[in-house]
């Protein structure tokens, strides 16, 4: 089981590796850079949604919230593009102090109420601050250029950008798999047990909160960058909503379940509009219901299960830790183990 | 045994009108084991909850040494040295034992916010996390995840997350409830055990358990304390046989 998981990763990886640098190849570039971006901002929420056990419906602030912070840094300053990528980053992370602070102490269906209304202020901010954000025009002929490169090329962007979306999944992955990381799974399982080992279970929640928002922020940030252009639709309620629907779909708690989900999102809403197809909600909608039904760990999570499943039957009884007089494996598969 | 180290005065909790604990005081002596038992529904529970701020009373003050701890949260409850174990198993199902052990252990060293670290951090806690382990009789399954364990077992790791903490004072929830009379009789041993340098409070139902580790008794009902005093002495008290033994006596 180890060795199988060792010999699997650096695999993974690679694969992982050589799609992310083809991707511009195989597709429309701009397209390409949707994917990356949404795919860090889902691995992002998940962060929150899977390790913490906090489902937030209002991460679009931090995304759409980051996306007007960098295009207004790249705007007004002309600062090379990965700083105000970053800018916006921290912009969002400073906007996740006074919201996770206030919500973190909720639970479930209310923190997710609280988290979207707040990101509904956010949205009516930006729409009426016509002055400095364009109302619903948004933010158009933001430069992206570094050290004089013109990178108004969606392709060569996407190249540029790349490093930074990267090293934004290697944060991710860092977090849920350090000690903070484990002590937000203990918070999810059962915050009443962390609190009594002496843990402040709200400040663990909010510090992920500002994480899972920069992260988001970044993703968002150049996403606005690559394009161009800060929408108003990148802080509107259905942003949050879409990251919601690609973890869901990748599967919750399994890191890069939402990538997968966010390339199958982006690639059908793209193809739906290519062919000119109007109801793009309802085919999405109609394709999140089946794959919640009968994938139920979503689309890695039950790949990752029938894989478990496969190496436990081929190698039983494998010395390991613990007791597997039943073959199984000695870890059961499922949320909070990300392969 | 010198003057009380936990100390409640006036304790009460309302719930809607409902007062689950009504006006309780409560001495524990530094180093005895105090036993709290009454029917149920007589408050023990809540009491727990009360002194390690799970819930916060109505009404009431809650003393640990000199300090004030009302209406502290329960993290820092515990980090002052009171610890408690769950009356039904409260455990992370996913974690093994010893991971569970590792993380009690971490709390309060500040390296559990390193979150750009990698959790082999909490590497350095393995030895003290498998002494621990030994002491409850868990070694062999320091590797399994909790939610597999045996009942047994998850009561055992319960006690060893409390004692994990090297609480001054250790709150023991019906630690033998639903224990089979082997596992009874071992968890009385190891409470015996751990009990050298501290104070234990034990809700506990089972007469045997409390007259051989309890050196005083609180009985309570309705939320008031019926009567106090050490074993020998309440067990022929007629009100407490009425109220409370009575009852369990007759199926000895």
């Amino acid at each position: 089981m180890i060795l199988s998981r060792l010999a699997r990763r650096p695999l993974l990886l690679a694969a992982g590796l050589v799609l992310a640098l083809a991707l511009p190849w195989m597709i429309y570039p701009p397209v390409a850079l949707d994917m990356a971006c949404w795919a860090l901002f889902a691995a992002a929420l998940d962060l929150l949604l899977g390790f913490t056990g906090l489902l937030s419906f209002g991460h679009a602030a931090f995304w759409g919230g980051s996306a007007y912070a960098a295009a207004l840094i790249a705007v007004h300053s002309g600062l090379p593009f990965p700083v105000a990528a970053l800018g916006g980053a921290v912009f969002a992370a400073v906007l996740a102090l006074p919201i996770g602070y206030l919500s973190v102490r909720l639970r479930g269906i209310y923190f997710a109420m609280v988290t979207l209304a707040f990101a509904q202020m956010v949205y009516f901010v930006v729409n009426q601050w016509r002055d400095l954000t364009g109302g619903e025009n948004g933010l158009q002929g933001v430069p992206r250029e570094l050290f004089g490169l013109d990178l108004s090329d969606s392709f060569v962007f996407y190249y540029a950008a790349l490093p930074l979306l990267l090293a934004g999944f290697v944060a991710v992955w860092r977090v849920v798999r350090s000690p903070f990381g484990r002590v937000l799974v203990s918070i999810r399982d059962n915050p009443a047990r962390a609190q009594a080992l002496g843990y402040p279970v709200e400040r663990y929640k909010l510090l992920a909160f500002v994480l899972s928002a920069a992260l988001s922020g970044l993703a968002g940030g150049l996403f606005a960058l690559g394009h161009g252009f800060a929408s108003l639709e990148s802080v509107y309620w259905t942003t949050s909503g879409q990251a919601v629907m690609m973890v869901v779909l990748g599967g919750i708690g399994t890191l890069w379940g939402g990538v997968i989900g966010a390339g199958l999102v982006v690639e059908l809403n793209d193809y739906l509009v290519t062919v000119g197809f109007d109801g793009i909600g309802i085919v999405t909608g109609t394709i999140f219901v089946i794959i919640v039904l009968v994938f139920r760990r979503g689309i890695w999570g039950t790949a990752r299960d029938l894989l478990a499943a496969r190496t436990g039957r081929r190698r039983p009884g494998e010395p390991g830790s613990g007791d597997t007089q039943d073959g199984a494996p000695a870890r059961t598969p499922g949320v909070g183990t990300p392969v | 045994m010198d003057g009380p180290v936990l100390r409640a005065q006036g304790l009460a909790k309302e719930f809607r009108g409902f007062r689950a604990v009504d006006g309780v005081d409560l001495d524990v002596a530094d180093g005895s084991v105090h036993a709290l038992v009454g029917p149920n529904g007589a408050g023990k529970t809540t009491l727990f909850n009360l002194l390690t701020g799970f819930l916060k009373p109505s009404a009431g003050r809650i003393l640990l040494g000199g300090r004030d701890l009302t209406g502290s949260r329960p993290e820092q409850v515990a980090r002052l040295g009171v610890a408690r174990s769950f009356q039904i198993t409260s455990l992370f199902p996913q974690m093994t034992p010893r991971e569970h052990l590792e993380l009690a252990l971490a709390g309060g060293t500040g390296l559990t916010w390193r979150f750009w670290r990698s959790h082999r951090l909490l590497d350095r806690f393995g030895d003290r996390a498998m002494e621990l382990l030994d002491q409850v009789g868990l070694a062999g399954h320091a590797g399994t995840p909790a939610g597999t364990l045996a009942y047994g077992h998850k009561r055992a790791l319960e006690l060893a997350l409390a004692l994990a903490l090297d609480p001054r004072v250790l709150l023991l929830d019906e630690p033998t409830a639903g224990m089979g009379a082997e596992d009874v009789e071992r968890t009385v041993e190891l409470v015996r055990k751990v009990r050298a340098g501290r104070t234990v409070v034990m809700v506990e139902h089972n007469m045997s358990v409390v007259s051989s580790l309890a050196d005083r008794v609180t009985v309570l009902q309705s939320g008031r304390v019926l009567v106090e005093g050490p074993y020998a002495e309440i067990r022929h008290d007629p009100r407490v046989i009425s109220a409370y033994l009575g009852d369990a006596d007759a199926g000895h």
